[in-house]
């Protein structure tokens, strides 16, 4: 999901790492992932440009070289968990997941999950939302991957690692197809995620819309 | 009509499948059994072998898009009385069986989340009407079109889904759900399209 603002707030460059610095530059599936994305001005608001992951998805090869850079990055890492954020980290989340043999675990808006919940609230410009997992989704002690396909400022991703460490699992990396502030860069992965959570608390950053 | 694997080896996954899903009471309404895939999705082996049914069964049928409704507020109708709405989630399973098969995953959605011009298909509920959108473009005329849900109930999004498919153009072959509640016959609001489930409802 996308709660963001169309001005340049982001995490601190040196947190956020970008697959061209990751050992992918120049591997040229990047370059049509990139161009698959289209950009929709002033949607869902007047100012607002929207990141449009349906066209990537509409390309089916360059569907699956984006889930293949994730699985090809995730395997060895010794993930048993894929958590996926509403709405469109269900849609990379799963087939990463069954191709490193990881269980999904899709973390929701309240209400939507039946059964007991763990929630976590995150901050917006006015007001508060809410992101919900299920008790006993995860076990202390599990490796965890966060999906989602748009990083800004980070605060969903922020509430998303509360959850699955207040379950017990260890999160071993976010990792989002796109990154803002710079339109188009491509599957950043934050790693550190302990310096990116003090980071957000010390942060004047501005609110979503 | 809506036809269950049967075959021999399909039933032993199809067991995993079915011990899977967890039917949690009074959700989203009391009255109401709902059947949850969370757990489902909790468990690696038994994800693989639902998306293996249906991609084994489709691979070969020259399928260019799959579609999936996401997030849809259904209404189902238990012994007269109770009303809820349950979503759906073709969101989690439509992208695996897309990959698998060589097709495009095209998500069907709420309104005025899907961002560019749209189509809209409405429907009606017990009470009220909702409505499902898809992309302007996302497919194209005469592409063969297989649509997938994990839970049919009356029918309702798997029918305005195959609508709005068609209005596009496309041809839609087949309609897949993990699970079907088989007294509401949602198979039979699919204008004589075939509906492959995987199981009942517990």
């Amino acid at each position: 999901m996308q709660t963001y603002t169309h001005k340049n707030t982001y995490l601190q460059q040196q947190e956020k790492m970008f697959a061209a610095e990751n050992g992918l530059k120049g591997d040229p599936r990047l370059q049509a992932i990139s161009e698959s994305i289209r950009v929709i001005p002033d949607f869902p608001k007047p100012g607002i440009m929207f990141q449009d992951i349906t066209t990537l998805m509409l390309n089916h090869e360059v569907f699956k070289h984006t889930v293949d850079i994730f699985v090809e990055r995730y395997r060895d890492m010794d993930i048993s968990v894929v958590a996926g954020v509403e709405a469109r980290g269900f849609m990379f989340g799963p087939p990463i997941a069954l191709a490193i043999g990881a269980k999904f675990v899709p973390l929701r808006k309240p209400r939507k999950l039946p059964g007991e919940v763990i929630s976590e609230s995150y901050v917006l410009e006015y007001g508060t939302d809410c992101l919900e997992m299920h008790v006993g989704a995860v076990q202390p002690g599990e490796r965890a991957l966060i999906i989602d396909d748009l990083v800004a400022t980070g605060g969903t991703l922020f509430a998303a690692i509360s959850l699955l460490e207040r379950a017990g699992a260890e999160v071993a990396e976010c990792a989002c197809v796109i990154g803002l502030p710079e339109v188009k860069i491509w599957l950043v992965y934050l790693k550190d995620t302990r310096k990116m959570s003090k980071l957000l608390l010390d942060f004047d950053y501005e609110e979503p819309i | 009509m809506s036809v269950s694997a049967s075959d021999g080896e399909d039933d032993q996954r199809i067991l995993t499948i079915k011990e899977k899903i967890r039917v949690v009471l009074d959700f989203p309404k009391p009255g109401i059994m709902f059947q949850d895939i969370t757990t489902l999705l909790l468990d690696p082996v038994a994800f693989k072998n639902t998306i293996d049914l249906f991609v084994e069964r489709y691979k070969d049928r020259n399928i260019a898009v799959v579609a999936g409704p996401v997030f849809l507020c259904i209404s189902l109708l238990i012994s007269n009385s109770v009303s809820a709405r349950i979503e759906a989630r073709g969101f989690i399973f439509g992208p695996p069986i897309a990959l698998a098969i060589g097709a495009k995953f095209v998500p069907l959605r709420k309104p005025k989340k899907l961002p560019g011009e749209v189509i809209s298909e409405e429907y009606v509920l017990e009470y009220g009407s909702d409505c499902l959108e898809m992309q302007v473009g996302a497919v194209e005329q005469r592409e063969r079109a297989l649509v997938v849900d994990d839970l049919v109930a009356t029918g309702g999004t798997l029918c305005a889904a195959v609508n709005l498919l068609e209005r596009a153009g496309a041809e839609v072959v087949v309609c897949a759900c993990v699970i079907e509640v088989p007294d509401l016959k949602g198979h039979e609001r699919l204008k004589g399209k075939p509906l492959h489930i995987l199981v009942e409802a517990h």
